[in-house]
């Protein structure tokens, strides 16, 4: 399993939780496999091109994810987060 | 009670005004969803307590919410306003954020339309749960020229209204930001550009078939023939069958112009509209000219205006009002309601003779609708 690290912007769909836990052996894996368990949260995340939005940031541990191909592995943290985007 | 709410998206949430019963007294609720990107809250006239809203976040992607109870609870869409996946190579489009929601015609229950960023129209017919794009305009052969990659607004380019003719579901116009007006007789399998005579100013050729922006349409609700439109280069009126647009805003004083981002039809009388004109001189403001808000008042198609500012700021008011902040209500006599970028809102209750403000310090106003309450 990898453990997935929610920010604030994505509680209300964790149901609060910042720390859960997801499979797949992709980032993009991971986020179909967290949208089953929290509908509608990989489409705020992740465009229909499947680009990772201009605003959000993927890391698998301290590396950004440029790509939901990029792969992931038994035991990775992935950390979503909100980057800088205006006020 | 019955009454008129007013639904009112802003930059940083959503927030509802309730008078009391009477379009006296006001009370403002909210926010919902603080925080989030609110572009337009519309309420569905089919089914009164249906209510529909577009968000999104600075960081998430965009959404919509549903609310079946008139808005004290809200389910997030299943399937939002998408653009199909790109074949390798083809230019990828994707929702920035849904701008315009529209109830279907009243003998389709349940269907409701969508304008989104950039300009794409799609359709519901589970009441907003799934929504599905409309290939008749997003995949259209002229797509790219009605919708060049770099053309648009500072907020992007925008499908900013979807109108159908109360008279035939199949009767559609569509109003973009990069395009101008478009009218399809196929309920959106077909399209063509309705421009005529609409000026462009800033291409070589001012008045080409398609490349306007066209800020506001609306249809006058007792004459559906009838168009009004604010265009970024002035106000005008359509009168079908014709398709040539009439310039009626070369009737407004030449100090104030004819430069706004919306236009208002009188529910009930089809000769009066309403316009917020903005100073568009020099390096375009887009404030109210000489920092004196006004509305502007035509009670016979355009031919005449009348200045409407009883109860506004006498001086230092530099407002502006944006697309999809300025409506009225059904009343009689027909209220206005009017949301600035500075977080007011402000109403008349007497079709514009005499102005309050309602609301302040709201965040940012994009949208104001006007709602019953039953």
């Amino acid at each position: 399993m990898i453990q997935v690290l929610i920010p604030s912007q994505l509680h209300s769909y964790s149901g609060g939780r910042s720390r859960v836990q997801a499979a797949g052996m992709t980032v993009g894996a991971v986020l179909d496999d967290l949208d089953r368990q929290f509908p509608g949260l990989k489409f705020r995340v992740v465009d229909e091109q499947s680009r990772i939005r201009r605003h959000m940031r993927i890391f698998i541990g301290r590396e950004a994810a440029r790509d939901v191909a990029e792969p992931v592995r038994e035991g990775d943290e992935l950390m979503i987060a909100g980057a800088l985007s205006g006020g | 009670m019955t009454g008129t709410e007013l639904l009112i998206g802003t930059r940083k949430g959503a927030w509802v005004l309730r008078d009391d019963g009477r379009r006296g007294d006001w009370r403002l609720d909210g926010p919902q969803f603080l925080g989030q990107i609110v572009s337009h809250v519309v309420q569905d006239p089919r089914r009164p307590e249906v209510r529909m809203m577009a968000a999104a976040t600075g960081h998430l992607g965009p959404t919509v919410f549903r609310s079946f109870d008139a808005g004290a609870t809200w389910t997030e869409a299943r399937q939002p306003p998408a653009f199909p996946k790109a074949a390798e190579g083809a230019a990828a489009r994707a929702v920035d954020h849904t701008f315009w929601l529209q109830p279907g015609h009243a003998s389709e229950p349940g269907v409701w339309w969508a304008g989104t960023s950039p300009p794409g129209l799609f359709v519901s017919d589970d009441d907003g749960e799934t929504w599905t794009g409309v290939a008749g305009f997003n995949a259209h052969p002229m797509y790219d020229k009605w919708v060049p990659a770099d053309s648009g607004t500072p907020d992007g380019p925008l499908l900013n209204q979807v109108v159908i003719d109360p008279r035939d579901p199949r009767h559609m116009y569509v109003a973009t930001s990069t395009g101008g007006v478009f009218e399809s007789l196929d309920r959106g399998g077909s399209w063509a550009p309705l421009n005529k005579n609409v000026e462009a100013n800033f291409y070589p050729d001012p008045y080409p078939e398609y490349g306007q922006d066209a800020h506001y349409i609306a249809l006058a609700p007792t004459r559906p023939d009838r168009i009004w439109q604010q265009n970024h280069c002035g106000i005008y009126r359509l009168d079908r069958p014709g398709d040539e647009w009439v310039r009626i805003g070369k009737a407004m004083p030449e100090e104030i112009g004819d430069i706004g981002f919306t236009i208002v039809p009188h529910p009930r009388d089809a000769d009066t509209a309403w316009v917020f004109p903005m100073d568009g001189t020099d390096v375009w403001p887009r404030t109210s000219p000489g920092g004196r808000p006004a509305v502007y008042r035509t009670a016979d198609a355009g031919a005449s205006w009348r200045r409407l500012d009883d109860g506004f700021p006498r001086e230092q008011g530099w407002f502006t009002v944006k697309r999809q902040a300025f409506v009225a209500d059904a009343g009689e006599p027909a209220g206005l309601y009017l949301g600035t970028t500075s977080g007011e809102i402000w109403a008349s209750t007497d079709e514009g003779e005499r102005w309050r403000l309602l609301a302040a310090h709201l965040p940012e106003i994009y949208s104001v609708a006007a709602a019953s309450r039953e």
